[in-house]
């Protein structure tokens, strides 16, 4: 009994992972991009959707805001920040060197904006953690003797919904066909008329949607916020994706479940410290055996830096 | 010599160390984010052989870079099988392995760090700075050094040339390694104590930054990123609440405000980089600079002018 409730506790941190390793992948299957903004777009939304539940708007201009409409606030504010990265990341490199997917240039320049936007954070509320005044964690129900928080099995239903929607709106939609085409390649997809300035930002609002539907799930479950929240979160989220495969949404999935059942279980079998050689060991064992992960397609993410 | 230069000038001579190590990977075409771990592999094997064993610095310091030269050349047959993101992804999860298993160490201290008898003052780790660079300038004017350059700009067609492109790969890498060890060798006996989290993954990134914007065409490109960043926190210290002080005059303060938030610095940090990426992608020092510098007739701008 105890080890099923330690799966369900894992189904439920796998979830953030999920979403965070979605968000990732997409970048990766379809820009050939390893995105290191992720983890602090999905800290950026949480720390808005934070501040604004808890003083208002700054200025004094209104009070604290119920917090569903400060974290989806947050999540805006999130995706406004990708499209801003995308500005200076991916689209300077198109247009200046007709194709940016060679180069390790918008990685580098990520990194850059990580900094950015994790020491303005900083500088704006501190480097401590906060409270996040969500409903409660503790609101929980018992199903055949296992707890379960109510707040976290909302939050599974809601990423089982994104990751469906997500897969639907790829294979069938429009949208879909031209981020596919981008990803298989994207001077092909170019010539045959898909616009490139006009799909390119709607993979990075995607991936700002994800990431800061993810820090307000995390603000919403744990109850807990902080400027190196996505630190940990996004290089989780990295390994799961790596271990489900490269560009595969199902296996960035699988991946994140897999890392948050693989850190639970540690942590029930040797303790807390032992997490991050399990996790990275999982990573890099992967790498070594069979690097195109579990879903993955071999050719992605393998062009040169 | 003050106390306060000799300090920086120490970090700067460790910096430019390290820096040559994450340099001649990348020099080869991998980018290396896990500069960290291997950096810490060197601070530790220095700091333990130190503290238990006794052995003097002369001994200590070369047994850093050892260590995590061996290891480096071990993974990187492994490592470098994978490319592109995966190269970064992996050497990045090395560096968490590392540091995870130092975290989780008796005998290393564990979180609790170690501390380190024997004391070097600036001297040493800037004579081993400039041993290093001398090093590096010989190694890129070499064969070696031309392969390196060749991998970097063309795989496939060095390969068809008949260069063993893995060899040089796995001798950059390795190299590289075990002189980001020898910066941790270093830093380990010029900071007295060693602690797994001054070697996260921030510090990876900082490396991988000054080498990228110093520059990795040539051998300058490190010293001049290095130096660059170590020095750029010590002037913003001194004129950031100048800044501020001159900038709350202008909106009509005239109290003394309060100097501001270290982490302006980074800040700054990020946006050279997102600034230098997106308007000299290739770092701050290039080939052809180099030769206009040097002012010799680059042999591409003769020939021009002979056929002419």
């Amino acid at each position: 009994m105890l080890l099923l409730q330690q799966i369900v506790n894992s189904l439920m941190l796998g979830s953030v992972y999920v979403t965070v390793a979605v968000a990732f992948t997409l970048t990766i299957g379809i820009l050939n991009f390893l995105n290191f903004t992720i983890p602090t777009l999905f800290m950026f939304a949480a720390m808005i959707g934070w501040a604004l539940a808890y003083w208002g708007l700054p200025g004094g201009l209104t009070g604290p805001s119920y917090w569903p409409v400060a974290l989806a606030v947050g999540i805006i504010a999130s995706m406004i920040v990708s499209l801003v990265v995308e500005r200076f990341t991916f689209r300077i490199m198109k247009t200046k060197y007709g194709d940016s997917t060679e180069h390790a240039i918008p990685l580098v320049s990520s990194l850059g904006f990580l900094l950015i936007i994790e020491n303005l954070v900083r500088i704006g509320y501190g480097t401590d953690a906060q409270r996040f005044p969500g409903p409660s964690a503790d609101l929980t129900m018992s199903i055949g003797g296992i707890f379960v928080r109510v707040p976290q099995f909302v939050s599974l239903l809601f990423v089982v919904v994104i990751v469906i929607g997500l897969n639907w709106l790829l294979r069938t939609s429009r949208l879909g066909r031209g981020l596919r085409a981008i990803a298989e390649n994207p001077d092909a997809a170019n010539i045959l008329g898909v616009d490139m300035h006009r799909i390119v930002p709607v993979v990075f609002m995607l991936t700002g949607l994800l990431c800061g539907l993810a820090g307000a799930l995390f603000a919403i479950n744990y109850g807990e916020v902080s400027p190196q929240m996505g630190e940990d979160i996004g290089t989780k989220a990295i390994a799961g994706m790596v271990v489900g495969g490269l560009g595969s949404i199902w296996g960035a999935v699988l991946g994140g479940l897999i890392v948050g059942l693989t850190e639970v279980m540690t942590i029930h079998l040797f303790g807390a410290d032992t997490v991050q050689v399990a996790v990275w060991g999982l990573l890099l064992l992967t790498l070594f055996i069979r690097p195109q992960g579990l879903f993955g397609h071999s050719a992605i993410g393998k062009g040169k830096l | 010599m003050s106390g306060y230069w000799a300090g920086i000038l120490s970090i700067l001579a460790i910096n430019i160390v390290f820096a040559y190590g994450i340099f001649l990977p990348v020099a080869t075409g991998q980018l290396n984010l896990g500069g960290a771990g291997f950096q810490a592999l060197g601070a530790y094997a220095a700091a333990y052989a130190s503290a238990s064993f006794g052995l003097p610095v002369y001994v200590t310091i070369p047994l850093a870079a050892l260590l995590a030269g061996a290891i480096g050349a071990l993974i990187a047959f492994p490592i470098l099988r994978t490319r592109g993101v995966y190269l970064v992804l992996a050497t990045f999860a090395f560096a968490e392995v590392v540091a995870g298993s130092i975290l989780n160490s008796e005998t290393l201290g564990g979180a609790m760090g170690l501390s380190v008898p024997a004391f070097i003052d600036w001297q040493i780790p800037v004579a081993v700075a400039v041993l290093v660079s001398l090093f590096v300038f010989y190694l890129m004017s070499t064969r070696f050094g031309l392969t390196m350059r060749a991998a970097h700009d063309d795989e496939v067609v060095t390969d068809l040339m008949g260069v063993n492109i893995r060899k040089t790969q796995v001798t950059a890498f390795g190299l590289g390694a075990a002189l980001a060890g020898l910066a941790g060798g270093l830093y380990a006996h010029t900071f007295s104590f060693v602690e797994i989290q001054g070697f996260n993954a921030v510090v990876s990134i900082y490396v991988l930054l000054y080498v990228l914007l110093g520059g990795t065409q040539t051998a300058w490109g490190p010293i001049v990123g290095a130096t660059f960043f170590t020095m750029l926190p010590e002037v913003l210290r001194e004129t950031l609440p100048t800044v501020k002080q001159t900038l709350a005059t202008l909106v009509g303060i005239t109290e003394p405000v309060a100097p501001p938030d270290e982490s302006w610095r980074l800040v700054i940090l990020g946006v050279l980089t997102v600034l230098m990426m997106a308007f000299r992608p290739e770092g701050l020092i290039t080939r052809t600079m180099m030769e206009r510098l040097q002012f010799r007739r680059s042999p591409s701008r003769a020939a021009a002018e002979v056929s002419a």
